[in-house]
């Protein structure tokens, strides 16, 4: 059956029109997903639906042309019960599967039929017979819990000469956990394989202890970088599932918001990537330009990080005419000082010679992979939900997409500097243009259990939210989707054949999230 | 080369004056006039992410920017344990990560500080304890500062260094642990 008659057969999902639902069997499961994947689609998260206790499916989210397509398979009770019969695992037609089913394996206990059973987010804290999202009892606390050791089988590689060299989880910078194996000869690295999961604490689990007015606080907090996108799309899950329409400003004042957000990672990143080439000048132009935004930011929004900004209703505080003279401001100095900047890194050949060609992913491995956000838009995968799926305020905004195909550092960097301009336009735009009104109007939880997702572009890439509501108001299960599950295992094929030393700095131009992916 | 130095010379001195220390954040004392006689003003901070969202590394690193600009208080941050005098710990210690808090907390010479950043790391925050978080840091390691707020702001945080290398005055009465 061809793609489009899958996404025909669905049904919609309440508040997001461009989303389609399907419940379907293994064979259909594994029909529909290979139909996607040959008509150019990619599989945006994989996780296991259901309540603690109760009946449990696996669900795909996939997106192709037409929109987002929803693939639910019932796992029966049997799925639990060990030596069950497996679903069948999507690996190898979208490689991130492969993580993400190890990841619903330890959470929810249902596995998959691919080759890869070794644990994901689970180290040695909690027993392998414990599935937080499944098992309502807590396990016992076991002796030697804390014990790091617990035996994670890495990839051994062999040869002449090759030497294997472990760095983290505790790592020499401010910089998140998690461990990185390199297999290199001399300096030139042959393979690298990563262990993340040293950041689970348990945040899908919790979901299930909020209600839906509360659960925008902790999606916020799932990747401190990324609070706007993840609040964003938890709030438009959370008010579509209630059918709860939004004043205009609001919707405004969010995209307001998540721009700030691009721009002072942007602003962040570019400081960080002069900095590991060795020019420090980069790092303290940069750092100063971002903390003038984030000043700008909270004498406009009452907050330098916007992590409670966005709530289910609208936004917790109002654009003043103040804040707004302080942002236009901000971002035409802004504008003007990186576009200097920009100008000085391009001559410095020292830098330019640690960016280009540095952990090269060529658009057609991108492709393969299933790359997406900022590092894939660098790799010639041009999607952006902004353009892609333009919800208002974007369809109104037109932001321009900024793709290139180097697939490089160079690459990378040059999509940030492109990004920034590009989002200091929509800021000053939006500050222009943003309706008047009230910017936040009243949540009214539903009685009944329902089903909500939100879908924003943040700055890293796409972040999904699946929301179910139980009754009265309940969190039954949440799931959120970092796009850094894509883009973690393609930094393992970015950095073969370079250097150890350059891996910082190839590490920093991907720069992703560990909390948002640990959760 | 040119377009560098007039972007320096256009950019002037952005530094502005520090944050003061703040004996409201102290919570532990013991040995504190010891560790300020040996270490001085000029510290080596090692930061650790025992479970953080990144949101107070965001804070953290603006510590180095030209605007807070902490090197020049004779502060630093360093790659290894073994350099540092101090430890700025961040997030309820998730449970996958406390063997590595607790090896690098013994990995610190004494005698040795520990400052506690963000709400997380003061009393677990929105995720306090279950079977993955373990909550705040003192659960883990012994802490001697804390410097609530999600994130707690630049200012925040240089306060708290502060407070814990500086002398705590004779006999102060300390908040209870939280």
């Amino acid at each position: 059956m061809p793609l489009r008659s899958w996404f025909d057969r669905g049904v919609t999902v309440a508040g997001a029109p461009q989303v389609r639902g399907l419940g379907v069997t293994a064979e259909q499961w594994r029909e529909a997903a290979a139909a996607i994947a040959a008509g150019g689609g990619r599989l945006l998260s994989l996780w296991a639906e259901g309540a603690i206790g109760g009946a449990q499916s696996v669900v795909a989210a996939l997106m192709a042309d037409p929109g987002v397509l929803l693939l639910e398979l019932p796992v029966g009770g049997d799925q639990q019960q060990a030596g069950a019969a497996p679903y069948p695992g999507l690996q190898d037609l979208f490689p991130v599967a492969s993580r993400l089913q190890r990841a619903a394996a330890d959470l929810s206990g249902i596995v998959s039929s691919d080759p890869d059973t070794r644990p994901w987010l689970r180290h040695a804290a909690w027993p392998a017979t414990f599935h937080p999202l499944r098992d309502a009892q807590l396990p016992a606390p076991a002796a030697g819990a804390n014990d790091s050791q617990d035996g994670y089988r890495f990839v051994p590689v062999e040869g002449e000469g090759v030497h294997e060299i472990g760095v983290g989880p505790v790592h020499a910078g401010i910089i998140e956990p998690g461990h990185f194996r390199f297999s290199a000869v001399g300096e030139k690295v042959l393979r690298l394989e990563e262990r993340l999961g040293y950041l689970h604490k348990g945040i899908e689990r919790r979901f299930t202890e909020l209600t839906l007015s509360q659960g925008h606080r902790l999606a916020a907090r799932i990747c401190g970088d990324s609070a706007v996108a993840f609040s964003w799309a938890y709030c438009q899950a959370a008010e579509g599932l209630a059918g709860i329409e939004l004043p205009l400003r609001a919707i405004w004042l969010r995209a307001l918001a998540l721009e700030l957000e691009r721009m002072a990672n942007h602003l962040g990143d570019l400081g960080a990537l002069a900095n590991d080439a060795g020019f420090a000048f980069g790092l303290a132009q940069f750092s100063r330009l971002k903390e003038q935004l984030l000043r700008a930011t909270e004498r406009a929004l009452g907050q330098r990080y916007l992590l409670d900004f966005i709530q289910p209703g609208g936004t917790r505080a109002d654009l003043q005419r103040e804040g707004a003279a302080a942002l236009r401001a901000c971002t035409a100095q802004i504008a003007s000082e990186a576009l200097r900047l920009r100008v000085i890194l391009d001559d410095h050949a020292g830098v330019r010679d640690r960016f280009v060609g540095a952990g090269t992913v060529s658009p057609t491995l991108a492709r393969r992979l299933g790359m997406i956000g900022l590092a894939g838009r660098a790799s010639g995968q041009g999607y952006d939900l902004r353009s892609d799926l333009p919800h208002p305020p974007y369809d109104q905004l037109q932001p321009r997409k900024i793709v290139r195909d180097g697939g490089d550092v160079a690459a990378r960097v040059a999509t940030r500097f492109e990004e920034l301009f590009e989002s200091c336009r929509l800021v000053a735009e939006i500050v222009e243009r943003a309706p008047a009104g009230a910017h936040a109007g009243a949540f009214v939880e539903p009685v009944q259990s329902a089903f909500g997702l939100g879908l924003i572009e943040g700055w890293r890439g796409p972040v999904l939210v699946a929301l179910e509501a139980g009754e009265h108001g309940s969190i039954r299960r949440c799931h959120a989707h970092d796009p850094s599950w894509q883009n973690w295992p393609v930094l393992e094929h970015a950095i073969i054949g370079n250097i150890v030393p350059d891996f910082p700095l190839i590490n920093k131009s991907f720069n992703l999230a560990y909390s948002g992916h640990d959760l | 080369m040119w377009n560098t130095l007039r972007q320096i010379a256009r950019t002037g001195v952005v530094t502005e004056a520090p944050a003061l220390a703040d004996e409201s954040l102290r919570v532990r004392a013991a040995l504190q006039t010891h560790i300020t006689k040996v270490l001085g003003r000029a510290l080596c901070i090692r930061q650790i992410d025992a479970g953080s969202c990144n949101g107070c590394e965001l804070e953290i690193h603006a510590l180095n920017n030209p605007i807070y600009n902490v090197e020049a208080l004779g502060l630093r941050f360093v790659a290894s344990p073994r350099h540092a005098d101090l430890l700025l710990v961040t997030g309820p210690v998730a449970k996958n990560m406390e063997a590595a808090l607790r090896r690098t907390y013994e990995a610190t010479p004494d005698p040795k500080l520990v400052v506690a950043v963000g709400d997380c790391g003061c009393n677990g925050g929105i995720f306090g304890q279950n079977y993955a978080s373990l909550g705040r840091v003192a659960n883990v390691i012994p802490v001697d500062v804390i410097v609530p707020g999600c994130p707690p702001p630049p200012s925040r945080i240089l306060a708290g260094i502060l407070t814990a290398i500086s002398q705590p005055p004779r006999a102060s009465p300390l908040p209870p642990p939280m």
